[in-house]
């Protein structure tokens, strides 16, 4: 199997007058948890809209599955579509169906399984965000943070080969927040995939990330392993990292961060 | 001088031709979709109920009095010549050629083309359609699709409700209220009123069903601006869609009769 898994060549991408992705070269490795980290309204989320091929950039490439994927035509696109999975930042639930149809969707639309082998893969996925006793709410019914496991329990059902997580645990509170945390971790060294996770949430990003990307000025400034990154010289990534500190808490100092595994 | 008049009055033009090029393309592609595989029958009964079922009540209201009230102007009309006989064929002919496929669009348009911009505007702006996309699913297929075969279907069963309780109204006022001689009133239906009547107003009222769907599909689809954007998309769907219903029902009609 190839190293790499997604490769990014010299994306640009602007709304109007507003440069929002200035010349993005990155290349995310098979089989491992790259993080993306910058500031809100970075790009970020641009940045993974360009890898699935929601958003078409204005020139560069994207490489998957030896296809560049900005030149696909709808049709093949799709074929590539189908080995990702996509969390998105407000979770994007079908109003319309409960919560056990929305995580079903993408096996019924895809699969050739029963209802009743459906049924088991589903509620497996529900129990390991903790959802298991909401499958008949509808996702108006639910919190910010029940919707985005609902939507994390369906970016993963289908086992792609990649998966981009959005800002996977924001909305969420600390000890949730760890467990899902704790859930991408363990998902991604059971089936080993590619997952590609944005996020501002250093601290926690730093427990899953085996590379950690820095998204600046519509540039991937730094890129490397998190012990790498924490010992950056680059003003931007100090600067970033430095806003996480709190004194006195886990985290407060370099030192302290190295206790995370 | 010339130049300016010309750039103000062609730029809005344009928009607007832009954008029936636009809708005109959503068709094609609905059309595209719905003949592949899988064919997504459970989306289209959804539909049909929504569109169809829970539209019943309305058109029953609707097409009642407005046929109650065809045979009241028409009788007053027609007493001046002492033909009050006639008061059923008009409200037979009015009935199935221009008020029952024509009023039942323009009521089911406010009830269900408004909910379609709605549903799809808040499915834009909140990433489901995204969401289909990713899942390597097409939108059109899945959103666009059922919605207009659904309309397509039930328009002409609406517009035959409204069409049979409009005559029974008419038959009520005119025969038992304003005491027409029943016998005429029947026979005189039965004489006048050619099936051709009957299915050239169900032709349109399926045409009606297309345009109200597409055009509501349309404008949903392409929301943008959030909540706000939500709102505006479903004013303009059913605008948009009442007036191309009404310009539509003078061209078929001309083309038809
Ligand atoms: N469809 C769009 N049209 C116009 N501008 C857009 C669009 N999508 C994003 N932008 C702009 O691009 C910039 C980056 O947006 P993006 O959503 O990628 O930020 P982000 O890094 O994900 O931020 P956050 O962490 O807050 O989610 C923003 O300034 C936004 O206004
Ligand atoms: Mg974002």
């Amino acid at each position: 199997m190839e190293d790499t898994a997604i490769r990014i060549i010299d994306l640009h991408k602007s709304f109007g007058p507003q440069k929002v992705l200035d010349g993005i070269n990155l290349e995310v490795e098979t089989g491992k948890i790259t993080v993306i980290i910058g500031k809100s309204g970075g790009g970020k989320s641009v940045l993974l809209k360009h890898i699935i091929g929601l958003l078409k950039p204005d020139s560069g490439e994207i490489w998957v599955n030896g296809n560049d994927i900005t030149k696909l035509p709808e049709k093949e696109l799709n074929e590539v579509r189908r080995s990702f999975g996509m969390l998105f930042q407000e979770a994007a639930l079908f109003d319309s169906m409960d919560v056990f149809d929305n995580v079903a969707f993408p096996l019924r639309e895809h699969t050739k399984l029963s209802d009743r082998e459906i049924e088991s893969v589903v509620e497996e996925r529900l129990r390991q965000v903790g959802l298991l006793t909401f499958t008949e709410k509808m996702p108006s019914e639910l919190s910010g943070g029940m919707r985005k496991r609902v939507g994390l329990a369906r970016a993963l059902v289908l086992d792609p080969d990649i998966i981009l997580f959005d800002e996977p645990t924001s909305a969420l509170d600390p000890i949730i927040s760890l467990s899902i945390l704790d859930l991408i971790r363990e998902t991604q060294q059971r089936i080993q995939k590619t997952y590609v996770v944005i996020s501002h949430d250093i601290l926690g990003m730093f427990r899953i990330a085996d590379k950690v990307a820095m998204l600046y000025g519509g540039k991937i400034i730094e890129y490397g392993t998190p012990y790498e990154i924490r010992r950056s010289t680059k003003e931007a990534t100090k600067e970033f990292l430095k806003a996480t500190k709190i004194p006195g808490f886990t985290g407060g100092s370099y030192e302290q961060q190295q206790d995370f595994p | 001088m010339f130049d300016a008049v010309t750039k103000k009055g062609l730029t809005p033009l344009l928009g607007i031709l832009k954008e029936l090029g636009n809708i005109g393309i959503m068709f094609l592609q609905s059309i595209y979709w719905t003949f592949r595989r899988p064919f997504k029958l459970n989306y289209i009964f959804k539909q049909m109920e929504f569109i169809g079922v829970n539209s019943i009540s309305v058109v029953i209201i609707t097409g009642t009095f407005t046929g109650m009230v065809l045979a009241l102007q028409s009788y007053y009309g027609f007493r001046k010549f002492g033909a009050e006989g006639l008061v059923g064929t008009t409200v037979a002919l009015s009935m199935t050629r221009e008020l029952g496929p024509v009023l039942t669009s323009l009521m089911v348009t406010g009830r269900a083309g408004s909910a379609m911009a709605a549903e799809l505007g808040s499915m834009r702006v909140t990433e489901q359609i995204d969401a289909l996309i990713v899942m390597a699913l097409n939108p059109i297929k899945y959103l666009v699709v059922p919605r207009v075969i659904a309309s397509f279907l039930m328009f002409p069963v609406l517009t035959s409700i409204a069409n049979f309780v409009g005559i029974i109204g008419g038959y009520l006022v005119g025969v038992k209220l304003l005491g027409i001689n029943e016998g005429a009133f029947i026979n005189k239906i039965i004489k006048y009123l050619d099936p051709e009547d009957i299915y050239n107003g169900l032709i349109k009222a399926a045409v009606f069903g297309i345009i109200m769907s597409v055009i509501s599909c349309y404008k949903g689809f392409y929301t943008r601006g959030g909540a706000e954007g939500v709102g505006r998309s479903t004013t303009e769907a059913v605008v948009m869609s009442s007036v191309t219903i009404l310009v539509t029902d003078y061209v078929l009609t001309s083309l038809m009769f």
